[in-house]
């Protein structure tokens, strides 16, 4: 019983402890300054199956770099170098 | 005041390779008739398309760099517009930072058309390298 008497509690399953890994925006941090159209495979990280933009809190890209994201994408699209809608894009 | 530019146009899949290169030839003798010059040309090719646009499911890609007054991109649309060969264009002004992306992207390009060792799309695989 000597870990009753260490006062240490033991579980069966051990608890999950959550560590979130911190976002970070990938632009600030690979120092690239401009975001290109004209590369589909590169944009597609920003989207979502269905090909619609995903979300900040989810990328954690910062907001200069979100609208320009979102401006670049918009461009491929038109271009057809995206979808505007689709399903099992990846 | 020179600005630059950058134009992709999208050209019917029916064309025949003379007929693509009349086109092409057409709007870079419009930019140099127009006190531009350009800086950069580039084929991608037939290309498919992500949606179908006018019943076609591709086209012809090309992809023109120049330098000009504002004043000419409007000149340069409404020809795109008046001409049946072409589906779809994008022209875009370029800042100080895609000039220098599109310096890089180029100078990437050439390499590899040197020495073509890696089959990764050489800006691709810098963008990705980089953000890691």
């Amino acid at each position: 019983m000597a870990q009753i008497e260490n006062n240490e509690i033991r579980y069966l399953n051990p608890p999950t402890v959550e560590v979130r890994k911190k976002k970070y925006c990938r632009f600030k941090k690979a120092g690239i300054k401009y975001v290109d159209y004209k590369d589909p495979e590169f944009l597609k990280k920003f989207l979502n199956e269905q090909g619609k933009i995903l979300p900040r809190r989810i990328t954690g890209t910062s907001l200069k770099f979100q609208r320009k994201v979102a401006q670049a994408v918009k461009r491929a699209r038109s271009l057809a170098l995206l979808p505007y809608v689709t399903d099992l894009l990846k | 005041m020179l600005k630059q530019y950058e134009t992709v146009f999208i050209a019917t899949p029916v064309l025949s390779e003379t007929q693509m290169k009349e086109a092409v030839a057409k709007y870079t003798q419009l930019i140099k008739d127009n006190g531009g010059e350009i800086v950069y040309e580039e084929d991608w090719g037939l290309k498919p398309f992500a949606y179908p646009i006018q019943h076609k499911t591709s086209g012809f890609y090309y992809l023109i760099e120049f330098k000009a007054e504002p004043t000419f991109v409007e000149t340069l649309e409404t020809q795109y517009h008046r001409d049946e060969r072409i589906i779809r264009f994008l022209t875009v002004a370029l800042d100080k930072n895609a000039v220098a992306y599109a310096q890089h992207r180029r100078e990437n390009k050439a390499a590899k058309k040197a020495a073509p060792a890696p089959e990764a799309e050489a800006p691709a695989a810098e963008v990705t390298a980089n953000e890691e």
